[in-house]
């Protein structure tokens, strides 16, 4: 081999990131474009349900059969991103008994562990579950966190020596003689870490071969090419709620239909979903219907949902593809399976591969499979490890020291912390300075601010999907401007600010889902305390100049300008 | 047998307290009752008259001459300059620490985010920080308070083109206090100038901090702190700094909890003790009994219903904030007396789509006629006898236009003193 082939993956969603760690330890020499933070696209926009197959076990058995084997995967290399919740199939009165039986029998042809359990024990294990479900199924589900997952897959990928760029958008394929040989990029600014405020530019990244993991996005890539690239997006709507009401994933036992999810999700439960095909990824309706269907729905299942806070809703475009003989009329019946596209076989069109469909529990395997592909295309023999070497935060996890004391940290701060970060625990929170707590609705103290500041620059939107401070219950009404303070110093204030504007343009979006009741009342408060409070609503440094003099200059008597000297006696401020 | 009174004010807060007061001072046997902790913990303690238009013209010099072209709706238009003005002064009066009487002009004061905010009276605390004077300024930060960065409030500062030099630094504050303390804690170390251990001597605590600061002063006129600086006796706080510093002393306004908001509770419910006003806080009013007339409202204790009845009721129970209007998917309402909220039926007609956009929710409250009487969507007076004040109102959007204590003060006074005419 002459030299080390040098590959651009376009995506930074887990199959992207994923490739990425996947071909650069194998020793490639990789390069990772993503047009938005990690997780930018479907990634961060979906429930954190780490599927045990279950769901697919009737429907669609090959995806059944690899979501349990990347269950066991995911569970041993990113245990720090996954708790195992346990999941249950609830049935209803009025839900077939025949598909009960259907879905029992193929969980046992997938090979996932699967059990009945009776109305009283289910209850047990959930006691909001409604009074009148009949029976249950357990199965291993769990909930995954997939910014932290992406973002370990990204940081294992860079020590594997990658290069990862964010906001760097895709502007063109570089096609030369029938063939990709690279990329041009659009840096939204700066190149390397995002960096704001200083002048970006385009970038032309060679390759010997381009890898399309854009998911909803690979049409786009693709007619960059001139290549046809049909898939299929479907939105679906997610509702969080302010706390867990159930500690294990709820899954409605019957064969499809909207609003048929709760995952419990570190401090929330994520509602989830519908499944209706869009245009275009990016602009889709997100309406009330949705929202009020969740919470309906749902409530079959969990009545207290009914009266439950939500603290806002978001909704995510599925990648889905079918291939182009199959003809699907209804998107929930479109396989979860990926596929991939090679243009030359496909196109004719040499030195790129897509990858399509699939399901964010299966990633891994994904860029297992495509990484093998690539390495073909050179006559690459390396073995892929993904499944064996731990991701970073993952490596010793097994045994969760006690770290509150150590850092001085209050216990429940502590652990969540620890749970956060994993094996880097040490490495973040190991601090001689002060740490106090930034976010206190999820625990996030100034460390590990101040290690995904390190990590991804000046956004604090990428700050926050790395920590989850500002999404809890007050979403960010408390703390972003902490936050935006805790950038500021390594960034300047106007780079500081345009992040912090960012940050809650960011918050607002999904919380105008959810406004009524205790969060209607909660986003006031938050409105007031950065409008009233901060004035940030008509922040005189983004504003005309203000005619100081023209102001209140103080009274003469209560230490304004007009007094000189230095009152010893407390003078006239005295009183309060 | 119902517990009486000529006025009962429903509701603790600045209108509550300012309409008892009013009702209190013209004549009236007053009571207040009051269920949660006030929202004044989440103000700053500023007082706001009227900041900027609800065209978002400003920050404006003069707000009593921008009321007259307010909307129609607005409750300033309802109390009038003259109201205004009326309540103002009665605040002065009940509120001998406060500064800005001498002058209808706004004065402009740093805010904890670093921003600039014009307000109509400020605590006497916060005096020295006025972006309008020209001393050079150092601010103060302390390392484990996360809601105050001086070094980044200062650049924000000098962003919004302060006509001064700021500088920011952020010290420890000298002892072993908890990296995240509360800020009642400093403010009591401070108030009782209790002793903190300094390379371990034990030092006054008012002492220890002026000797750190003074090292990082470089000759700036003023120095100002997060607003802990003291709660029982802050104005001693702030005169021992001062004479230690050799520069005077203030406090940056801050989010909650909010000691100047706190002091300035305690303030006016003292005031409202001494006007021989009886009030009672921790209890919520659940029913009423009346048709267009409130016979009496029926408090809650410990799952009892204790019946208050009166002459004349003020509503002063706030807005989302402070539960006096509440929502659900459906429909926004007023919980008490089920007064009439307008709002669109569409809950997604509530809000606007950027963050500090043009909000509906932020307007959600009673409409009233003239006489601030909670009007049914049909435009009759829901209750002869029951007027509204404060954040309860609706119609106007207190936090884009920072005229939300100032309405709470002219509508709760107007409200008080109108009830105490009714009742005699």
């Amino acid at each position: 081999m002459a030299s080390v082939p040098h590959i651009a993956v376009i995506g930074g969603g887990s199959t992207g990131t994923g490739i990425a760690r996947d071909l650069a330890m194998r020793g490639l020499d990789v390069t990772l474009v993503e047009q938005g933070n990690l997780t930018h696209g479907t990634t961060g926009r979906m429930h954190g349900l780490l599927h045990s197959g279950g769901r697919y076990a009737v429907s669609d058995q090959a995806s059944a059969t690899e979501c349990i084997e990347e269950n066991r995967v995911l569970r041993d290399i990113a245990s720090h991103c996954v708790e195992m919740t346990g999941g249950l199939f609830v049935k209803r009165p009025e839900d077939s008994e025949e598909y009960f039986q259907e879905k029992l029998r193929g969980c046992e042809a997938c090979d996932i562990p699967a059990e009945v359990v009776s109305n009283s024990e289910a209850r047990a294990m959930e006691p909001h579950l409604a009074k009148d479900v009949d029976k249950a199924i357990s199965v291993p589900d769990g909930a995954v966190d997939p910014f932290r997952l992406v973002v370990a897959n990204a940081a294992s990928a860079r020590e594997h020596g990658a290069r990862i760029e964010t906001h760097s958008t895709v502007t063109d394929l570089l096609v030369e003689d029938g063939e990709v040989v690279g990329v041009e990029v659009d840096h939204a600014s700066g190149s390397g870490v995002r960096v704001h405020g200083t002048e970006g530019g385009t970038e032309e990244i060679r390759a010997d071969y381009v890898v399309n993991a854009t998911g909803a996005w690979a049409g786009r890539i693709g007619d960059m090419a001139g290549v046809d690239i049909e898939v299929r997006p479907s939105k679906g709507v997610m509702t969080i709620m302010n706390t867990r009401q159930v500690d294990t994933v709820i899954n409605r036992c019957r064969p499809k239909g909207d609003a048929d999810i709760i995952v419990p999700h570190e401090t929330t439960a994520i509602l989830g979903t519908t499944d209706e095909e869009v245009e275009d990824p990016e602009d889709y309706p997100e309406e009330q219907w949705e929202v009020d269907m969740m919470i309906d729905t749902l409530s079959e299942l969990v009545p207290m949902l009914a009266d439950a806070r939500t603290i806002r809703s978001f909704w995510g475009v599925r990648p889905l593809y079918e291939p182009p003989d199959v003809g699907s009329t209804d998107p929930t019946d479109i396989t979860r399976d990926y596929f991939l596209l090679d243009h030359e076989e496909r196109d004719d069109l040499h030195g790129m591969t897509s990858i399509v469909g699939g399901k964010f529990t299966t990633y891994r395997m994904m860029g297992e499979e495509i990484s093998d592909h690539v390495c073909a295309q050179f006559g690459i023999d390396a073995d892929c490890r993904t499944a064996e070497v731990p991701l970073p935060g993952s490596e010793d996890f097994s045994v969760l020291r006690d770290y509150m004391d150590e850092f001085g940290l209050r216990s429940p701060i502590g652990r969540r912390s620890v749970e956060r970060l994993g094996s880097r625990a040490d490495e973040v929170l190991k601090t001689s300075e002060p740490n106090p707590t930034v976010c206190e609705c999820e625990g996030v103290t100034r460390a590990e601010i101040q290690d995904a500041i390190e990590g991804s620059g000046s956004d604090l939107n990428a700050v926050r999907i790395r920590t989850r401070a500002s999404m809890g219950n007050c979403q960010g009404g408390f703390c972003c401007h902490r936050m935006a303070s805790e950038l500021h110093g390594e960034y300047d204030e106007q780079t500081t600010r345009a992040a912090w504007d960012e940050l809650l343009q960011e918050r607002w979006k999904g919380q105008r889902h959810a406004l009524w009741g205790e969060q209607l009342s909660q986003a006031m408060l938050n409105y007031a305390l950065h409008a009233t409070t901060q004035n940030r609503d008509r922040d005189p440094a983004d504003g005309e100049p203000v005619d100081f003099a023209a102001f209140d200059g103080g009274s003469g008597q209560a230490g304004g300008p007009a007094r000189s000297g230095v009152a010893t006696d407390g003078g006239d401020d005295g009183g309060d | 047998m119902a517990i009486e009174s000529e006025v009962l004010v429903v509701g603790g807060g600045l209108a509550g307290l300012t309409g008892a007061l009013s009702a209190a001072r013209a004549g009236a046997d007053v009571r207040l009752v009051s269920y949660k902790q006030s929202t004044l913990r989440n103000a700053s303690g500023l007082v706001d008259v009227l900041g900027y238009t609800p065209d978002g013209d400003g920050p404006l010099v003069d707000p009593y001459a921008a009321i007259p072209d307010l909307p129609e709706r607005h409750p300033y238009r309802t109390v009038g300059v003259d109201g205004v003005r009326e309540a103002m002064a009665l605040f002065d009066d009940v509120a001998p620490d406060y500064r800005g009487g001498h002058t209808d002009a706004n004065a402009l004061l740093p805010t904890h985010g670093g921003t600039i905010k014009p307000t109509a009276r400020y605590p006497a605390g916060a005096s020295a920080g006025l972006a309008s004077d020209d001393r050079d300024v150092l601010l103060v930060g302390i390392a484990g308070m996360v809601d105050f960065d001086a070094t980044h409030a200062a650049a924000h500062l000098e962003a919004a083109g302060v006509p001064f030099d700021v500088r920011g630094v952020t010290i420890e504050f000298p002892g072993t206090l908890d990296a995240k303390a509360k800020v009642t804690r400093y403010a009591k170390l401070l108030d009782t100038n209790g002793k903190v251990a300094v390379r371990g001597r034990e030092r006054p605590a008012r002492d220890a901090l002026a000797e750190r600061v003074n090292t990082e002063l470089a000759g700036e006129g003023r120095v100002g702190f997060p607003a802990v600086l003291g709660d029982d006796d802050a104005a001693g706080v702030r005169a021992a700094l001062r004479e230690r510093l050799g520069a005077d002393v203030f406090e940056v306004p801050m989010g909650p909890p909010s000691l100047p908001g706190l002091r300035l509770e305690d303030a006016l419910f003292a005031a409202l003790d001494e006007a021989g006003a009886s009030f009672e806080t921790g209890n919520p009013v659940v029913d009423y009994d009346g048709d267009g007339h409130i016979e009496r409202v029926y408090v809650e204790k410990n799952g009892a219903k204790i019946p208050y009845s009166a002459d004349q009721y003020v509503l002063a129970t706030g807005g989302l904030v402070g539960k006096g209007v509440e929502s659900d998917r459906e429909a926004v309402y007023e919980p008490i007396f089920d007064c009439h909220v307008p709002h669109a039926a569409d809950r997604y007609d509530w809000f606007d789509t950027e963050a500090f956009g043009d909000h509906a929710f932020a307007r959600f409250g009673v409409s009233t006629d003239d006489d601030l009487r909670p009007e049914d969507a049909g435009g009759n007076v829901e209750f002869e006898n029951l007027r509204a004040a404060g954040a309860v109102l609706g119609g106007y959007d207190f936090a884009a236009e920072k005229s939300g204590s100032g309405v709470s003060i002219a509508t709760g006074y107007a409200a008080g003193r109108t009830a105490a005419q009714e009742a005699r």
